[in-house]
């Protein structure tokens, strides 16, 4: 009985508990907080960075957005999933959500699973503000593969966010993580700047971190190529991310098991 | 002189207390590191080295900027949080003269973003740091931060009645980099979006910051932000009267 019931608790977990955690960041749901936030916020990034591209001779207006418009999705990825787990801590359900035998991997990961979605949107949104404002006139028969593009590095960049988040299980303040983290990105994973531009060192970071393979694959295929063309890029954007979700786990019980032995998981 | 010992210990006060949150820190310092960081790899790439020292200083004003939306933006409901507004307003002293200092300390903060990335910018990437003016420079500044920290009452007023200001906080940031020139120059903006700039006390600001440490005309950039900073004054005392009266007939001022 116990054997049956355990995959089906943890797909409980995992989906309903993962939609509940989302449905829990409570100001996320009013549109006075999403709009400026979630679609605003990253529309804004991507005309400041289009005309500060235009100023610095550097690059097109199709560089800057689909630089920005994969990386706004780090809105949801990081943040998303940081609120996500640092919210627990200040709710005060932190303690009690871990004091349960429900499966660790379901439980993390189905917190992850709606900020990709949202994620997704929050790109696909910075593309059509991308469009409509600005000189970027992809075709259209690359808009599938653009989105499959953009759907791999956001859940690679969800990966990530759950490594910040999981710093929510240690710190008090999850945000001296994320922040930081996410405006790290736009130097490190060739947003702005092209990676060749960069210094060695510099290059080496960002080949590691997520988003950039994704980002180098999105403006290939927004200039036409094809997805076979791009596929080493997709893949290296798949396994980074498969890494960062590993290392979240990880650290997620490292941070757990010393949360209960410092108990310091009511803190806040 | 009891007016002048309310302003001088609140700034005082709040400037102490917001350099030792984490967001400040990050919002003050690392913030602007990374975008000077930035500017400097995309205008060494665009080849145009005679604009790093430019690159430094914009990464500074655009944080004196992010300083100012955060702290000031914030300062009602940092209040609200800590229950302390209802208290605050109900004080003898015009609520006024509370939150002014707080916004001013908010924009005050942002002096360690530009010295930060200017040293930052000497250090890391060795920018000559050689200002033209060095007086003038240091009087916009000073103005800068002071117009800022008006502009900061009229925002923190606004939020009033606002529960969710960090997300109106969060949308503002590039808006204003981008309206005021931090960075770009407005010649490169559609002409509509002119009018903007010139309402805009920072757009007066930087240009004076600007002229002072890279050469030209500093005084028109600070006579007029000085002007504009005293008629966000004005408005910003009406619309926290008329605010703060709508809170208190809703009794939504507690409310989180």
């Amino acid at each position: 009985m116990t054997a049956v019931r355990l995959p089906m608790s943890g797909a409980r977990v995992f989906f309903v508990g993962g939609v509940m955690s989302y449905r829990a960041l409570f100001s996320w749901q009013s549109p006075t907080f999403y709009i400026p936030t979630m679609l605003a916020h990253p529309a804004f990034q991507i005309l400041f960075f289009a005309y500060l591209g235009r100023f610095s001779h550097v690059r097109n207006d199709a560089f800057y957005v689909v630089g920005n418009a994969v990386q706004v999705s780090a809105m949801a990825g990081v943040f998303g999933v940081a609120m996500t787990i640092g919210g627990e801590r200040w709710t005060q359900t932190l303690a009690p959500l871990l004091a349960t035998p429900a499966n660790r991997m379901a439980l993390f990961l189905g917190r992850a699973l709606p900020q990709i979605a949202n994620g997704f949107v929050v790109s696909a949104f910075g593309f059509l503000v991308g469009r409509l404002l600005l000189n970027f006139d992809p075709p259209l028969s690359s808009l599938p593969r653009l989105a499959l593009i953009v759907l791999v590095s956001t859940a690679a960049c969800t990966g990530f966010g759950l490594v910040v988040g999981a710093f929510g299980l240690r710190l008090r303040d999850v945000f001296i993580f994320s922040n930081p983290a996410y405006f790290l990105m736009l130097l490190f994973c060739g947003v702005n700047v092209p990676l060749s531009a960069l210094p060695h060192w510099m290059q080496i970071v960002g080949s590691g971190m997520p988003l950039t393979h994704g980002i180098a694959a999105a403006r290939e295929v927004a200039a036409g190529a094809s997805l076979s063309s791009v596929s080493t890029l997709v893949w290296k954007e798949a396994l980074i991310g498969a890494c960062y979700f590993l290392a979240a786990y990880l650290l997620l019980r490292l941070f757990e098991a010393e949360g209960r032995r410092r108990a310091s998981l009511e803190l806040v | 002189m009891h007016v002048a010992r309310l302003i001088a210990i609140t700034w005082w006060f709040q400037l102490k207390q917001s350099t030792k949150a984490g967001i400040f820190v990050f919002t003050a310092i690392i913030e602007p590191l990374i975008f000077a960081t930035l500017a400097y790899y995309l205008f060494k790439a665009g080849k145009q080295p005679g604009t790093l020292l430019y690159a430094a200083l914009s990464a500074g004003l655009m944080g004196i900027w992010s300083a100012t939306l955060f702290g000031a933006g914030g300062a009602i409901n940092y209040q609200r949080w800590q229950g302390v507004l209802e208290p605050l307003i109900a004080a003898p002293p015009p609520y006024l003269l509370v939150l002014f200092p707080q916004t001013l300390a908010a924009s005050t903060i942002g002096v360690y973003s530009l010295t930060s990335t200017l040293l930052w910018g000497r250090a890391v990437f060795g920018i000559p740091l050689h200002f033209v003016h060095p007086v003038a420079f240091l009087l916009a500044v000073a103005v800068t931060i002071v117009a800022l920290g008006v502009l900061g009452l009229v925002l923190g007023s606004s939020f009033i009645l606002y529960r969710e200001a960090n997300a109106l906080s969060n949308m503002l940031e590039f808006p204003v980099w981008i309206v005021t020139g931090a960075i770009v120059p407005l010649s490169l903006l559609p002409g509509w979006v002119h009018y903007l700039s010139w309402g805009l006390a920072p757009t007066w600001g930087y240009r004076a910051i600007r002229a002072g440490a890279l050469g030209g005309n500093p005084w028109p950039g600070i006579g007029w932000a000085l002007a504009l900073a005293a008629v966000y004054l004005l408005i910003g005392e009406a619309i926290l009267r008329v605010f703060e009266r709508r809170a208190r007939e809703k009794a939504t001022l507690s409310l989180v």
